[in-house]
């Protein structure tokens, strides 16, 4: 059942983003939370996308990869962790698979299909809105770990975090390679880490 | 021959696969390089075509043009090896990563690198969403497309899947009428 799931999943996840990548994170979290959420936490997932954006491959396949062995890990040992691995994947995979498959055959007229134009002047606008969502989550994470209350009596961890993202947000704007940002954020916050500045 | 062409397949597709970072457009390039220029399975204007269909099918870009090269190659089983090349170097890699984390992720440094490396990925996130801002239209429906689509999602836990539906129709409605009004 947990790996019918799982397929399932994925497999709805994989149809209904448009624009690869990050436009998959709004449905991730929202449906790992509701799923597994005891499993994987969402500071995990954060912590996942970045060792998504650090290792090669698409960042949907390796996210439905991780989360399925995370998943399937709890049915057993190691095969069952393979078997979520693999059923997560493909979940992700077919939806693409079957409708290029289509497309290739009927291009041209996919292509000046007005109906196909009309949902895009609709999806696009919206895959920003829900990345902005997927933000607003992420910061949540990031800045009030103990929910958005105990924020209010800020550590330094907040200001550390803070500063560390606005410097990133230069970085990345100014194209520096994500791994080459997500090393950096790992070596500060081993640094500050060390200095006792987050106990 | 038919054989020798589908190893080939995916093999290309397996390289791409285990050599590109990021995903999704950072593959292009290196399709490009392989599929046309070495293998000339696809010419430069099916790598256009293959971008501007990846942009409006759902699904990772990098699935989508493995498919579609694939197709184009070697009929339907070139697409099975294609999208079979690309995803392989993804799930061994990231499997056997998912035993290591878990192992390490007790120790005290690889807590503190994280603490630091969620900071850094909402950075990331941040160029992302900027970067799906400017290749989205712009205009007044658009506008209203991504406040509801953030208010209905983040503010009031509406399912992602609804969400997506309605602004499709959305769309498609909204396209229709204003274009209606330009013949008008």
């Amino acid at each position: 059942m947990a790996f019918l799931t799982l397929f399932l999943t994925f497999f709805t996840i994989g149809i209904v983003t448009f624009g690869g990548g990050y436009a998959m994170l709004p449905m991730i979290q929202e449906q790992v939370a509701a799923r597994w959420g005891d499993l994987i936490s969402e500071a995990q997932l954060v912590d996942f996308v970045a060792v998504s954006e650090s290792t090669p491959g698409p960042f949907a396949i390796n996210m439905a990869t991780y989360i399925g062995s995370v998943v399937g890990g709890e049915q057993g040992g190691f095969m069952w962790q393979v078997f979520g691995s693999f059923c997560a994947t493909m979940g992700v995979v077919l939806p693409s698979f079957i409708i290029i498959l289509i497309v290739a055959r009927i291009y041209d007229r996919f292509k000046e299909s007005r109906i196909v134009k009309g949902c895009m002047t609709g999806l696009k606008p919206a895959v920003v809105g829900l990345i902005a969502g997927a933000v607003l989550n992420v910061m949540g994470t990031v800045f009030c770990p103990g929910g958005w209350a105990a924020a209010l009596l800020s550590t330094p961890a907040f200001y550390i975090s803070g500063a560390i993202a606005v410097l990133m947000v230069t970085l990345a704007f100014k194209k520096v390679p994500p791994i080459v940002i997500i090393c950096l954020s790992a070596a500060i916050g081993i640094a500050v880490g060390y200095m006792g500045l987050l106990d | 021959m038919k054989l020798k062409k589908l190893l080939q397949v995916f093999w290309t597709f397996f390289k791409i696969g285990a050599f590109t970072f990021g995903g999704g457009y950072a593959m292009i390039p290196l399709i490009q390089n392989e599929a046309v220029e070495k293998r000339h399975w696809v010419t430069d204007d099916d790598i256009l075509e293959i971008v501007a269909i990846a942009e409006s099918t759902p699904g990772p870009i990098a699935i989508n043009s493995a498919t579609f090269v694939g197709y184009r190659a070697a009929g339907v089983l070139g697409s099975v090896c294609g999208t079979l090349g690309v995803v392989l170097p993804s799930f061994v890699i990231i499997l056997a990563l998912s035993f290591v984390l878990q192992e390490f992720q007790a120790l005290r440094a690889v807590q503190y690198a994280f603490f630091g490396i969620r900071a850094g990925v909402l950075a990331l996130l941040l160029k992302a969403l900027w970067t799906m801002y400017k290749k989205s239209p712009k205009g007044w429906p658009a506008y209203v497309v991504m406040g509801l689509s953030f208010l209905l999602t983040a503010v009031f836990s509406i399912n992602v899947i609804f969400v997506i539906i309605g602004c499709a129709i959305f769309g498609l409605v909204t396209s229709r009428i204003l274009r209606k009004g330009e013949v008008a």
